[in-house]
């Protein structure tokens, strides 16, 4: 689908009220959207929603060799799709720039931070570590992509489990879940990344831009920073020039609105831990909430199939029973065998051409069967020794000047060890194929 | 989103919209499904069940009325706990009717697994299907309950498929009243 473009007059009015300082939707220059974290019932499954922005993470896990110049590290994978139920000019397998430059700032704010450890990934130094593999779904874009996907990438791998592994001088024993407790990863800090949309040449500044107004920002600012105020990431793209205070000013407020966002991360995952130690129901279908009024829920309701069975054979009986299947095979001549009638050759009804398309098809058709069935059967074109050792000489027999021999003379030919019957089965397959080149 | 048990499937519409040049139909809308999996690429398996949605919701679709046009459905799974297949086809036919596009019967998907003994387990989870003989799912169709799709897995004989068609077609009776219900929810309040 194609994306509706921005007409001038929206464009205009979003910038004529970034210059009075108001946003769209109310907010304050510096303001947040709502940030709402929601687990699924699988370990490493969440959603989060920043505003109407939905993004789905879900981390996987696998056993692999290392990569050859890192012996004694797990992997880390990273895949950020834009689902094409996001924005109507998402398409699926087209590899925009947008798509490149988010999973590049993904990876760079979890790979490059070191905040996964990867040296308590690996199970047997040079052989056997943990590919941890992060998935994850834009569900609905309205603006500020980076931003949600990195707390829901930083969330997703804080909440997974991995299976317990332990390691007895050559032995490795892999528990399933049943047997150990899944155990977590080793996270060092929670990078998260916090956007700023410049306007009119850096004059005015927005942190969290919704869709419409990335749309009209002149450039982008983003900053990935955890809890410690460090700095993890840090990029700026579209061409705008920032003066140092800028930026200064920028990391300061990054400073303040991930302290707000990692209490919030933390609070989730303590919730889902308690509602799963005390084994009541999570999971998507429970985060849902009830009393919206686009929720609906219904019990598992019983369905009454006491009178299924006779139901069901009333329908067998009444209904038509299968038409009749071929009847036996006739064998006109030792190797050439048919079943049923065919249909009527529909070509050009020419004597001749007729002849020898048969004698064509025969040979090719033989030639098929010889190749699916790898047995030797017997070329009719010529005449030749089938001998089970020695090799079959194929000659090309789909030449049109082949005509097919006397009956007599095939009795001629000596026998293959392999024993008639199979020898009449390869024949049965083989004039099926030919009712097929008739039919054609 | 439509979950049933541990199993969410989240399906957003785009459409009837512009198509592009070689995909255009003359005279009816091109319906596309996409299945993206939670975990990995999209692979023949999700293929396979794209064009067996697609086709149960282009024989319901009212494509004529909106011709050179394109209706694309994604569908997200969210998790998969059993049962996906019929939970796709749930999560389109509500998508289709929240969007607000002619069709000519509503469609929902139910899935039974045969036990060993024959028993007929309606909507199993994960571990039901593994465990069955076969696993049947059925798109039913419409007030008269008439077969849209059916596709097995594993093996069974005649009578109990028809079994199990019948049992879907009563359980069909439940999911075409949660529609209505849900539906009726959410235009209450306008």
């Amino acid at each position: 689908m194609k994306a509706t473009p921005l007409s001038n007059c929206e464009r205009r009015f979003l910038l004529r009220a970034i210059e009075e300082r108001k946003r769209l939707d109310g907010r304050q220059c510096y303001d947040y959207r709502n940030v709402r974290v929601s687990f699924g019932a699988d370990r490493g499954c969440c959603i989060v929603e920043l505003g109407k922005t939905r993004v789905l993470a879900q981390v996987s896990c696998e056993l692999v060799p290392p990569k050859p110049n890192r012996p004694t590290e797990g992997i880390l994978f990273f895949n950020l799709e834009l689902s094409p139920m996001a924005a109507p000019g998402f398409e699926p397998g087209r590899q925009t720039e947008l798509l490149v430059k988010l999973n590049r700032l993904i990876e760079r704010c979890l790979r490059n931070s070191k905040c996964v450890d990867t040296e308590s990934l690996c199970v047997v130094a040079g052989e056997k570590v943990w590919q941890i593999r992060l998935d994850l779904h834009l569900l609905n874009h309205d603006g500020n992509i980076i931003d949600a996907a990195s707390i829901a990438g930083i969330v997703a791998l804080c909440h997974f489990r991995r299976p317990d592994v332990s390691v007895q001088g050559e032995e490795v024993t892999v528990y399933t879940p049943e047997e150990r407790d899944p155990v977590p990863l080793s996270i060092h800090h929670m990078p998260i990344c916090v956007s700023f949309a410049f306007f009119q040449q850096g004059t005015y500044l927005l942190v969290d831009p919704s869709e419409r107004e990335e749309r009209v920002m002149d450039g982008l600012l983003v900053i990935a920073m955890n809890k410690h105020r460090e700095i993890c990431t840090i990029q700026s793209s579209g061409g705008i020039m920032l003066v140092k205070d800028q930026v200064l000013r920028c990391s300061k407020i990054t400073a303040v609105k991930v302290a707000e966002i990692t209490e919030l991360i933390q609070k989730a995952l303590e919730n889902d831990q308690k509602v799963r130690k005390e084994g009541g129901k999570f999971g998507f279908a429970e985060s849902i909430p009830n009393q919206k009024i686009t929720a609906f829920k219904m019990e598992s309701a019983a369905v009454d199939t006491n009178n299924v069975e006779e139901q069901a054979e009333e329908i067998i009986t009444k209904a038509d029973p299968p038409s009749e299947v071929f009847a036996k095979p006739i064998l006109h001549t030792p190797g050439t065998a048919q079943i049923g009638e065919g249909i009527e050759n529909s070509w050009v009804d020419l004597e001749e051409s007729e002849r020898e398309e048969a004698a064509e098809e025969e040979g090719e058709s033989e030639v098929t069967v010889f190749e699916c069935q790898k047995m030797e059967t017997e070329d009719t074109s010529t005449v030749r020794e089938t001998k089970k050792d020695e090799p079959i000489v194929l000659s090309d027999s789909e030449e049109e000047e082949v005509v097919i021999l006397e009956p007599e003379e095939l009795l001629k030919k000596t026998r293959t060890q392999t024993s008639s019957k199979q020898e009449n089965t390869s024949k049965k397959a083989f004039p099926k194929r030919r009712k097929k080149r008739a039919a054609r | 989103p439509r979950s049933a048990g541990d199993t969410s499937v989240l399906a957003g519409l785009y459409g009837p919209a512009e198509v592009k040049g070689s995909r255009e139909l003359p005279d009816r809308a091109a319906l596309e499904v996409l299945l993206r999996p939670k975990v990995g690429l999209p692979g023949v398996a999700e293929r396979s069940r794209e064009q067996l949605l697609r086709r149960s919701c282009e024989a319901v679709v009212l494509g004529a009325l909106h011709p050179r046009t394109a209706i694309t459905v994604v569908l997200q799974v969210l998790s998969d706990g059993g049962s996906l297949l019929s939970c796709c086809l749930n999560a389109a036919c509500l998508a289709l009717l929240d969007a607000g596009l002619p069709l000519a019967t509503l469609f929902c998907g139910v899935t039974c697994a045969l036990g060993a003994a024959g028993a007929i387990v309606l909507d199993p989870t994960r571990r039901q299907e593994q465990e069955a003989r076969a696993v049947l799912t059925f798109g039913i169709a419409g007030a008269e309950k008439k077969v849209l799709m059916a596709t097995t897995k594993g093996s069974c004989s005649v009578e109990e498929m028809q079994q199990c068609l019948a049992a879907a077609q009563r359980a069909a009776d439940a999911i075409f009243q949660f529609y209505r219900d849900s539906v009726w929810r959410r235009y209450s309040k306008s």
